[in-house]
């Protein structure tokens, strides 16, 4: 049914429209009609990314899982001239964080509900970044995928540093030159495998046989990119200052969409079309992981900010990502995309958490905090179930993902192994000692006195993640079903070259 | 030569004429026409008119073959079209927003505009020049007009200055170029780029020296580093309108000659002169994005934002290749775009006080005119070649050609540059965002409010005709490139 009706552009293009619509409303209406505005705005905001969020489950459905090759495609004449074209498909690598990215932002738009600030630039900042991310996912074309992946910078600038807190500036700043500087180096790399390969298709790129040189500094540009967006250690380090300074749903979206385009980008370029300096420099992308993973749990566990803390403990998850991308075996892959998808569900909701006491106080700082379950038992008790789902306890989304993870990596080498299990005791050291903090012990500041408990957009927020972070804990099915068959042809066509260049 | 003959060049020349005619026919009208600000008025809006109808002509009447006239002087092919076409609309465009400015500072004088027409004649004949003399002509034609253009608020101190500075190092540009001129026609034996493409294939010392002085009288137009020390002083002396003609029309008929020059007469001594071009491509991209830092003036900013911008166009140059050609052409373009809105912006920058330009008197926009605060985001950030806005196009494709000429290091050094140049665009956005307004601007007229949003939309709107424009300028590329 779906397949005639170009459903990717419609998903890419539906919340920008929303976001021009929204922006006509505000250069029509007068500023004493602001609250009336507001409302608006939001409407729109809630009504647009609900019914992407929609047609993206539908996406999921008709996807055929069997199927390795990219599906819906789409093609339309654009620069012709140059044989750049407009190309959109996506794959069982890239499918589930099309869902993802239209799931998460009704949540965001739902968070942000309390917002007064400029309601409806904000929520046109938040639909044209919609769009640009769910591009990314659905690009079939270096150009196209290119303008998707760097212009997704403009909107994330402007919600940092516009709705952002006390040192917003320097972190929106920080946060672009460092992504953008990346970003450069593989542009022109991407040029270099356009003129060398004659065609900016990345189903035609994904065949094509770079040379081994070439391939070395390709791969490199790439990791330029595709490490600081992860983040990777030691360009880390934007990540901390973005998060802390981001509004509550700017945190969820970075923490939950953008961290993904990293490994999708190692997954869908450098693997497939670079493999041999895949190989080559798996031994250090694997040293970085085991040091990232272990030395930011550690740097977590030094912090006296709440966000801060979860934003190191988001490296440290990332690292088991790129751990298990390049174990490059199947175990190790599925598992990175599960811990992605796993990720992107738990560390929402723990900024989500942080928000909600954030909203009430207006502070971040733990030491602030302590016996909260007093007052806010239902909170706690939806803080505990995401603390354990970011420690992976068993029967939480986030152990599945760790756990593939490391039997990839057991498979690749076991020290790799062994030095990401230590990670994860340090993990559970960092998270347990949040939790405590903040919401056991005695309430002893006087401030904490005020608190009230989750109101209902909370409730439906923690609520619908929480369900997720156990369902995707017990069933892991419905996701390893869609990706099996992308991720077997993706090893097999890796392997396959290897074997090529070592018997040419 | 006889009638038919001259007929025909005539009839290639058909926007050359309407331009001649039209400035002086205007310059006679102004003159009995009662009233200094009536006069102005009429004849600014009759000076439009003029360039829109000789853009008019050369997209459409033009012959579609072209051709030369003139004995060779004078070539008329799509890559010349091209650019008048672009020329005449930068003008235009300047024009439109130098009205009201110049009424409210009580600089409305007729002569304005007819100046505006003589320089647009001079670019005119400078993209179309096929000979060093027709070259030199078009060339001082628009200096001289720019010249006293520079220096039009002849009582303000500043813009004298600015006049005279940009006349005496204008002067001695000139003086290079001619010195080099003579060199060319010395050792090539004419002055015809034909011959001199001739002699190029085995060049002797002093066609090589010769080439050197052209290709420095050249840079100094296009305010290239280290030809550039004019282009802050002027761009802030000169009234703002007159700045904004400077950074458009000027800028992309300059670049245009400098490729055919480059790419025709010396076309076979291009391992030569792309030595001479990357440097300059690497100097202008760094003073240029390192200078505009530290900069608080707008304008002394757009200056130094347009010294880089001429540093990735020469970028794609020095591939020397047809790609190149059409590229630079592209990004040009694009630039011209974005540079005549954000001086639109400029112009709105106008309080009860009078005008204002310091950086820090944006703080807030966004709150006090969003309509202008998004249009100034857009245009910044396609300046600044920034994704999904055009003029990311043009710095895609001016990559792309030296990519395929195998200059990947240059590429990668402007993608570097390319980064930090958009810290200072970041840096106007930051007030434009993230700052509480400290006034507000007066409404702009209305004549600079449509520039600005038409522009504005055009960063956007232009990925839907960047196909379009793309196979225009490959067609014009094809005229002069390979």
């Amino acid at each position: 049914m779906l397949g005639q009706l170009p459903i990717l552009s419609a998903l890419t293009f539906l919340p920008a429209l929303g976001a021009v619509a929204i922006l006509v409303l505000r250069a029509m209406m007068r500023t004493e009609d602001r609250p009336a505005l507001d409302r608006n705005a939001r409407g729109v905001a809630l009504f647009v990314t609900l019914f992407v969020f929609v047609l993206s489950i539908l996406l999921v459905l008709e996807f055929d899982t069997a199927q390795p090759g990219f599906q819906f495609v789409e093609e339309a004449d654009w620069l012709t001239a140059m044989g750049i074209n407009y190309r959109m498909g996506v794959d069982g690598l890239s499918v589930l964080f099309v869902l993802l990215t239209a799931f998460l932002m009704p949540i965001c738009i739902l968070a942000s509900w309390k917002l007064d600030k400029r309601v409806a630039d904000y929520m046109a900042a938040f639909l044209l970044l919609e769009a640009l991310v769910i591009g990314i996912f659905c690009a079939l074309d270096l150009v196209l995928f290119y303008i998707f992946f760097e212009g997704s910078l403009i909107p994330m600038f402007l919600i940092i540093g516009v709705w952002g807190g006390a040192n917003r500036i320097y972190a929106a700043f920080k946060f672009f030159l460092y992504t953008f500087l990346g970003s450069v180096l593989m542009l022109v790399a991407m040029i270099y495998m356009f003129v060398v390969a004659g065609t900016t298709d990345i189903t035609v790129l994904l065949e094509h046989e770079f040379l081994r040189d070439a391939q070395t500094w390709l791969w490199l540009a790439f990791f330029a990119s595709f490490a600081v967006k992860m983040p990777m250690w030691p360009v880390h380090t934007w990540l901390p200052d973005a998060h802390v300074e981001a509004p509550t749903a700017g945190s969820v979206i970075l923490a939950g969409i953008l961290l993904k385009l990293g490994g999708y980008g190692f997954l869908r370029f450098s693997i497939p079309m670079f493999p041999d300096a895949s190989a080559y420099f798996a031994p250090m992308v694997m040293v970085l992981s085991v040091i990232a993973i272990i030395y930011t749990s550690l740097v977590a566990f030094r912090q006296t900010d709440i966000k801060k803390l979860i934003a190191y403990s988001s490296v440290a998850h990332m690292g088991f990502v790129t751990m298990g991308i390049f174990t490059m075996n199947a175990l190790g892959v599925q598992g990175a995309i599960f811990q992605m998808l796993s990720h992107g569900v738990i560390s929402g909701a723990l900024f989500l958490c942080v928000g909600v006491i954030y909203d009430r106080f207006h502070t971040r700082d733990i030491a602030f905090y302590g016996g909260l379950v007093h007052k806010m038992p239902v909170y706690a008790a939806f803080f505990a179930l995401f603390t354990m789902a970011n420690v992976g306890l068993p029967g939480t989304s986030g152990f599945v993902g760790e756990i593939m993870t490391m039997m990839g990596a057991f498979e690749y080498d076991p020290r790799v192994a062994f030095g990401a299990a230590f990670g994860v005791i340090v993990s559970a050291v960092y998270m347990l000692t949040l939790y405590k903090k903040v919401v056991f012990g005695e309430l002893t500041n006087p401030k904490l006195e005020s608190a009230t408990d989750l109101d209902w957009r909370e409730w439906i927020n923690l609520g619908v993640l929480a369900f997720l972070a156990i369902w995707l804990g017990f069933f892991t099915t419905p996701i390893t079903d869609i990706t099996t068959a992308s991720v077997e042809a993706l090893i097999s066509q890796y392997q396959g070259a290897l074997a090529a260049s070592a018997n040419p | 030569m006889t009638g038919p003959a001259l007929l025909a060049d005539l009839s290639l020349i058909i926007p050359e004429l309407i331009l001649a005619i039209g400035a002086m026919g205007l310059l006679i009208a102004g003159v009995f026409i009662k009233g200094e600000e009536t006069a102005a008025r009429l004849v600014s809006v009759a000076a439009m008119a003029l360039l829109v109808l000789a853009a008019g002509v050369a997209v459409f009447l033009a012959p579609q073959g072209g051709g030369t006239a003139f004995f060779g002087a004078f070539v008329l092919d799509s890559f010349s079209l091209y650019a008048k076409a672009v020329v005449y609309l930068a003008a235009a465009i300047a024009l439109v927003l130098a009205s009201h400015y110049l009424r409210t500072e009580r600089l409305a004088r007729f002569e304005y505009p007819v100046l505006i027409l003589l320089a647009t004649l001079g670019m005119s004949v400078m993209v179309s020049a096929g000979d060093l003399i027709a070259l030199y002509l078009g060339l001082e034609l628009q200096s001289l007009a720019l010249y006293i253009l520079a220096a039009f608020n002849r009582d303000s101190l500043r813009a004298s200055e600015a006049g005279l500075k940009y006349f005496v190092l204008g002067a001695l540009s000139s003086g290079l170029l001619l010195y080099g001129a003579s060199l060319v026609y010395g050792f090539a034996g004419s002055t015809e780029f034909g011959a001199i493409a001739l002699a190029a294939e085995n060049p002797s010392v002093g066609l090589l020296f010769g080439m050197v002085f052209v290709v420095s009288g050249l840079a100094f137009k296009i305010s290239a580093a280290p030809f550039h020390m004019w282009t802050p002083d002027v761009y802030e002396g000169a009234p703002t309108p007159v700045a904004a003609f400077f950074a458009t029309a000027p800028k992309l008929a300059a670049m245009v000659l400098l490729i055919r020059v480059l790419m025709e007469p010396f076309g076979a001594m291009a391992d030569q002169w792309q030595q001479i071009t990357i440097v300059l491509a690497v100097l202008s991209m760094a003073i240029g994005s390192l200078g505009a830092l530290m900069q608080t003036n707008i304008k002394r900013l757009m200056a130094y934002s347009s010294i880089g911008n001429m540093g990735y166009a020469l970028v794609g140059l020095s591939a020397g290749s047809e790609a190149a050609v059409w590229a630079v052409l592209l990004y040009m373009t694009f630039y011209v775009i974005g540079v005549a809105g954000a001086f639109g912006v400029i112009l709105s920058m106008r309080r009860a006080e009078g005008m204002v330009e310091r950086i820090e008197d944006l703080a807030g926009l966004s709150k006090t005119r969003p309509g202008l605060a998004l249009a100034f985001t857009g245009l910044l950030l396609s300046i600044g070649g920034m994704p999904f806005l055009v003029g990311f196009f043009g710095k895609l494709f001016v990559f792309y050609a030296a990519v395929q000429a195998g200059l990947v290091w240059l590429a990668v050094i402007g993608g570097l540059f390319s980064a930090i140049s958009i810290a200072y665009y970041l840096m106007i956005l930051k007030r434009v965002w993230f700052e509480e307004p400290t006034g507000e601007f007066l409404s702009p007229p209305a004549s600079v409010a449509v520039i600005t949003r038409v522009t504005g939309i055009a960063t956007v709107g232009l990925l839907l005709l960047v196909p379009f424009m793309l196979n225009r300028v490959i067609e014009a590329g094809s005229a002069i490139g390979g």
